[in-house]
């Protein structure tokens, strides 16, 4: 395998490791850059996290679920390349030190990578910039008081612009000779190219943003095997709209989605703004959420809810399916062998969707309990209503006989009531580490009364409540 | 002068850079090796066999201990020899370590750990405090008793009486660096250790006693931890002690680190309590006596437990006066992680005990709890900046382990805290707005908080300091504590600066090192300021009368006119630079060197009776906390709090300020989000950030306003600062009480929040005060 970046402005060229060495190992062993700190080795702390740029531009990145190739052809800036050649602090370090914004300083490169790209990219939402940061010292609050100073500064000139001309500096991509270890990764670069692969090497792992395989290969020593990234098919990114849908590529970033759909619907903005942290959604797909299955995953709730309509494609075959009939039962799905997730188009519909997100933390928490809820009033009655929730069974999955208690009765207490009894029958949830088995049927219950009080203007929101 | 000032942490531009070494950061010799434990899966049981082929021929692997390789001690425990480093026919919990891989790289020593096949007779394992209490299993003979007056009687007798339990949760360190140790062999056998630990002598004592040498041949450096919080005061042991052990085996250097999921598994976290209390109280809420039992689940080996419940029980009055009272204490052994330290050390359960009763009390009457509260506050004693009022000591009150209570601001404080915080204007208008929301209900709650102050094994009060004075006038400072981040570093050099009248760069802060001040006690309880402040400044005192001697000889003036300020020693009507005396003395052949010690006077208490003064003062703070919940989920924020902390006479107001922000939030975090779960097997389902949840940047309070109360300790600390590492986690506690006070505008019942107060326990409270049986 031969990859190709530039490192703090630096062209790198690694070759002869494994595809599914970290970045962050890399620079800490390999390359004696020991600023970037590991504090779980799972894209959970933000302790790793560095400034990741290309022509779309710059989004802070987890790098200990970062595998070397999907690097290939991009900007990486660490915390060593932070500050300006001449020694000057950038104005989210000077900030943080003005700010007493560092204590035991171990989470603080992550923290300052965080901040800058978010300075960067003129994002002053610093609670949702730095949710995937953990500090367990300072309360935050130094931190925050760090950020908004430094909002004042300008973006200082050093960092990279999107608009690099990376092919000029870098050599590209090279499959390894034949036989030499270890094995070379594949890079397809357009959707057809990965069908073709795929078709002839049904059994490699697809990897997207790698933010769930990561976690295979290190926590769980799984062998991926043969690899095929994906993130250099261009064609399979982007979301655009049709007449009457809009098209999801299946490399469509979590945040990408969020960005798109926020104004559309802005529950589900909501609910995506709290799905994993900014690293994970720059990294995480859509794509892969639906892909992989995962009962408890965010993005296939709101999609059922949406009536979303999945497209999966194996070689030059394709087939489409309502996206909740792709879900067969845990760990197992309507997929074949050889075949991809390739789009997932969404039916163009007014807002009448609610998403409730519920979780032990409010960010980057996996949740207990994930409803999304679509529910059109015609007249004064439902119509077409979809309740999906996630967490309450081994697929995420609607509720068939909730739906129907709805299902063409008056926006009423006493109809939501039906309906929550009625979902007692749809679900019998687990008892884990996340919530109990009770928890999560009266809660989810609970979401609908919720959904309710919503569509009469009740506040119901914790969020939205100011001292 | 350097003191009473809020300069940044002086490794900050270290931090904000990456440049600032922790132990996995030092670069390490060629040929360098690197440990990992196999570790148990199983909780309790014999064990019998360990097929380790396929480990010791995985890739990189160099060799793989069992106990039975130990060449000296196989012991890594803090106190009582219960804590071997590798299993010996026993297994005590899920996560022992059982073997160590010496590998070649981190990555292989981990992929080879997890292939051993160890074949363990398992049997039932003791989980819970119910199977610890039925199988009688625990440390010491019985329950430990403090008591005062007659609970009892005044019990049976009270105008009121309420029983109850409180379920008090443990907690994860998460110190963001986990455990890491790097051993470097050095000649004759001698060892030099890098260990990111609060506690380098102990260090350097287990890995004398491992590798069968005295404490000379063992040198514990420790520049700075990435977080400690407790966690690091004994559970670095282990790593130190292996990587020692290797070291010695094979002649290179070893380096250990936990994984972030095995560090969860493997190490100590705060000890979960049960608390059950029995409280009689007149019609205004006062308390006339209370009972309480401690459980408390210390897991498999005894490390910290015993001071630790001794805390909790020497912080069951918090800031209240109790006339009489009963504290009974059940330190009970299961085969789970061995509770060790944490932030607190028991205190925080302790004081979570009578806070609770305290809501119960108010609920019960119908009052304000913050009424309640400072109905049975102790009384002030202080005067006015810093002066003792002189009182007869029979109307000293005392704590219920006969303490008297001479230094108490906790009713000024309060009033003055209340005032800020706007407390009554914002109950009125918390009770119109519940009133108005039918799924939505906010909570306010007043908590304060009293923290004894000194280690309880009193002999642990002491310090030592090693300062020289170069002839160029640069100072290099050395002392006993740790840095973890609370920038004990930068108030100990602040301290020095001041003694020379120099700037605060003149001095060069210097790692831990055992080889230049020993017998170092770990840096805990938060006395790391107060005692190696106070050393240091004993040996600068000692370098500065000697400069003055000299130069004052010189002059032909007198020693105690010398004035040492503003980088200037001024002898007489002679102006030299701090840098020319320091020549001068130096070619008068003046030693320029000198240790520093302290030991904290006027301390002594017997912990069997619970009768004496275990503490030095106390340290006292309020905090205002008002939440929001959501009846139909559970689901909370933090609107606002307010804190007026007292750090006595703040050595630097900035890292004080941040140690209560910090604290804060760390103990809201502990009582409400943070949960740990094990399953029946007593296998920890919490051991990563995905399951176990510390507060991200958005549970912050978003509104935050915290002050330092700023007058002078009474007692002589270090320019009258106080200790502030501990003392401000409890007000954490506010939080957990303001969502009791949530829970209670949701119906009459008495909703019984446990904790940690995750959605889930707050809905089951608000299921119980509405009155309907949680479905």
């Amino acid at each position: 395998m031969t990859i190709s970046f530039l490192l703090n402005a630096e062209p790198v060229t690694v070759t002869g490791l494994p595809p599914t060495t970290t970045l962050l190992d890399w620079l800490r062993e390999t390359r004696a850059m020991t600023g970037t700190k590991e504090g779980c080795n799972e894209g959970d702390c933000g302790a790793c996290t560095v400034m990741v740029t290309d022509a779309t531009g710059a989004r802070p990145l987890n790098a200990c679920i970062l595998f070397l190739p999907q690097l290939e052809g991009k900007h990486v800036t660490t915390v060593e390349g932070l500050g300006a050649p001449d020694g000057t602090l950038h104005p989210v370090q000077s900030e943080m030190v003005r700010h007493h914004g560092s204590q035991c300083g171990y989470c603080t490169p992550g923290f300052v990578m965080s901040m800058a790209t978010a300075h960067l990219n003129g994002d002053t939402d610093h609670d949702t910039a730095l949710a995937g940061n953990l500090c367990r010292c300072t309360g935050y609050a130094p931190i925050i008081r760090a950020a908004q100073a430094a909002a004042a500064h300008p973006v200082p000139p050093h960092l990279p612009t999107p608009a690099l001309h990376l092919a000029d500096k870098l050599p590209g991509a090279q499959p390894s000779a034949a036989g030499a270890e270890p094995p070379a990764p594949h890079l397809p670069r357009t959707c057809d190219d990965l069908a073709t692969l795929y078709a002839a090497n049904p059994d490699a792992t697809l990897i997207a943003g790698a933010t769930d395989v990561g976690l295979w290969v290190t926590k769980q020593f799984r062998d991926p095997g043969e690899i095929i990234f994906l993130n250099q098919c261009s064609d399979l990114h982007g979301i655009v709209q049709a007449q009457d849908h809009w098209r999801i590529g299946a490399m469509a970033s979590v945040a990408e989605v969020e960005k798109y759909f926020a104004p559309l619907f802005p529950g589900l903005g909501a609910m995506l703004r709290r799905y994993g942290s900014a690293q994970v959604r720059a990294a995480a797909t859509l794509g892969g959420n639906i892909a992989n299955g995962s009962p408890i995953g965010d993005g296939s709730p709101a999609m059922i809810a949406l009536r979303a309509t999945l497209h999966l494609r194996q070689g030059d075959t394709r087939r489409t399916l309502p996206i909740e009939d792709f879900f067969l039962a845990y760990g197992k799905q309507d997929r074949r062998t050889g075949e991809f997730v390739e789009a997932v188009s969404v039916p163009k519909q007014p807002d009448t969707l609610y998403c409730y997100k519920l979780s032990k933390r409010f960010d980057q928490d996996i949740s207990a309990v994930c409803g999304c809820f679509n529910m059109p009033v015609e007249g004064d009655r439902f119509s077409n209503v979809r309740l999906a929730f996630g967490g309450m069974a081994g697929t995420p999955m609607r509720a068939a006989q909730a739906e129907a208690a709805l299902e063409g009765q008056p926006v009423s207490r006493d109809s939501i009531h039906a309906a929550m009894a009625a979902l007692a029958q749809d679900f019998t949830p687990m008892s884990d580490m996340r919530a109990s088995a009770a928890y999560r049927a009266q809660a989810a219950q609970n979401m609908l009364l919720r959904a309710f009080h919503s569509l009469n203007g009740t506040q119901t929101d914790v969020q939205q409540v100011r001292a | 002068m350097s003191v009473a000032r809020s300069l940044p942490h002086d490794a900050a531009a270290l931090h904000v850079t990456g440049a600032a070494r922790y132990v996995d950061d030092i670069p390490t010799p060629q040929g360098t090796l690197h440990l990992v434990f196999g570790l148990s899966d199983t909780a309790c049981g014999l064990l019998r066999t360990m097929d380790l082929d396929a480990v010791r021929s995985a890739p990189g692997v160099v060799d793989v201990l069992t106990a039975d390789d130990l060449p000296f001690a196989n012991d890594c425990s803090p106190s009582n020899h219960d804590e071997p480093l590798l299993a010996q026919d026993r297994v005590h919990y899920v996560g022992q370590p059982l073997f160590l891989v010496i590998a070649t790289s981190h990555l292989a020593a981990r992929h080879a750990a997890r292939l051993g096949k160890i074949d363990i007779d398992a049997q039932k394992p003791i989980l819970t405090i119910e199977d610890a209490l039925a199988a009688n299993s625990r440390f010491e003979e019985g329950p430990r008793i403090y008591s005062k007056g007659d609970a009892d009687g005044v019990l049976r007798d009270a105008e009121n009486r309420i029983d109850g339990s409180i379920e008090i949760g443990g907690q994860e360190h998460f110190y963001l660096e986990g455990q890491a140790a790097l051993a470097l062999p050095e000649d004759n056998g001698d060892m030099r250790i890098h260990s990111s630990t609060q506690h380098p002598t102990e260090i350097q004592h287990k890995v004398a006693d491992a590798i069968g040498r005295p404490m000379h041949a063992v040198r514990v450096e420790t520049r700075r931890m990435g977080g400690g919080f407790g966690g690091k005061e004994s559970q670095g042991n282990a790593l130190a002690v292996a990587c020692a052990v290797a070291a010695m085996r094979t002649g290179r250097p070893c380096k250990m680190r936990y994984d972030r999921d095995d560090d969860m598994v493997i190490t100590g976290k705060r000890h979960d309590f049960r608390i059950d209390y029995a409280v009689g109280f007149d019609d205004a809420g006062r308390i006339c006596a209370v009972d309480f039992t401690h459980f408390t689940r210390c897991g498999w080996a005894m490390d910290l437990s015993l001071p630790v419940a001794d805390r909790a029980m020497l912080h069951a009055d918090n800031s209240y006066y109790l006339e009489n009272v009963r504290i009974t204490s059940h330190r009970l052994k299961t085969n789970t992680q061995s509770a060790t330290a944490f932030r607190g050390f028991g205190g925080p359960q302790g004081v979570v005990g009578i806070e609770r009763v305290m809501d119960h009390i108010a609920q019960h009457l119908d009052l304000d709890a913050a009424d309640v509260r400072r109905a049975n506050y102790y009384s002030d004693r202080i005067a006015d900046r810093g002066n003792m009022q002189a009182s007869p000591p029979e109307d000293l009150q005392t704590t219920p382990y006969h303490q008297p209570v001479t230094d108490c601001i906790i009713n000024a404080l309060t009033a003055q805290l209340m005032e800020t915080a706007d407390y009554a204007n914002r109950r009125r208008a918390i009770e119109t707005w519940n009133a108005q929301q039918p799924v939505l209900k906010r909570g306010l709650a007043l908590v304060p908080v009293k923290f004894g102050i000194s280690f309880t094994l009193t002999h642990l009060n002491q310090a030592g300091a090693l300062v020289h004075v170069y002839q160029d006038g640069s100072i290099h400072l050395n002392h006993g504590g740790t840095e973890m981040g609370q920038g004990l570093f930068l108030k100990v050099a602040q301290v020095a600066a001041a003694r020379f009248g120099v700037p605060l760069e003149t001095v060069k802060i210097t790692a831990t090192d055992t080889a230049k001040v020993p017998n170092t006690s770990a840096t805990a309880a938060s006395s790391g300021s107060d005692l190696n402040g106070m050393a240091v400044q004993d040996a600068c005192d000692t370098i500065r009368n000697r400069m003055a001697t000299y130069l004052a000889k010189q002059n032909g003036s007198r020693a105690e006119d010398v004035r040492f300020e503003e980088g200037r020693v001024q002898v007489g009507d002679k102006s030299l630079t701090f840098a020319q005396a320091a020549y001068q003395t130096y070619e008068a052949r003046v030693s320029l060197s000198s240790t520093g010690f302290y030991k904290t006077p006027d301390i002594q208490w017997d912990r069997i009776a619970g009768r004496g003064k275990p503490f030095y003062y106390f340290a006292y703070g309020a905090a205002v906390t008002e939440v929001v919940i959501d009846t139909l989920t559970g689901e909370n924020r933090i609107l606002r709090v307010d804190i007026l902390h007292d750090a006595g006479a703040s050595l630097n107001p900035a890292i004080d300020i941040g140690q209560i922000e910090g604290g804060y939030v760390q103990g809201a975090g502990w009582l409400t989000t943070e949960e740990l779960v094990w399953d029946d097997k007593g296998s920890l389902r919490t051991h990563a950030p995905s399951t176990y949840k510390i507060p991200a940047c958005s549970d912050r309070p978003p509104v935050f306003n915290v002050a330092l109360w700023d007058q002078p300790n009474p007692v002589q600390t270090v320019y009258r600062s106080k200790a502030v590492g501990e003392p401000p986690f409890i007000l954490g506690i506010s939080a957990y009480a303001a969502l009791a006070d949530a829970v209670r505008a949701c119906g009459t019942g008495y909703g019984d929040l446990q904790t940690p107060a995750t959605a889930e326990a707050v809905l089951a409270a608000v299921g119980r005060a509405q009155g309907e049986a949680p479905q």
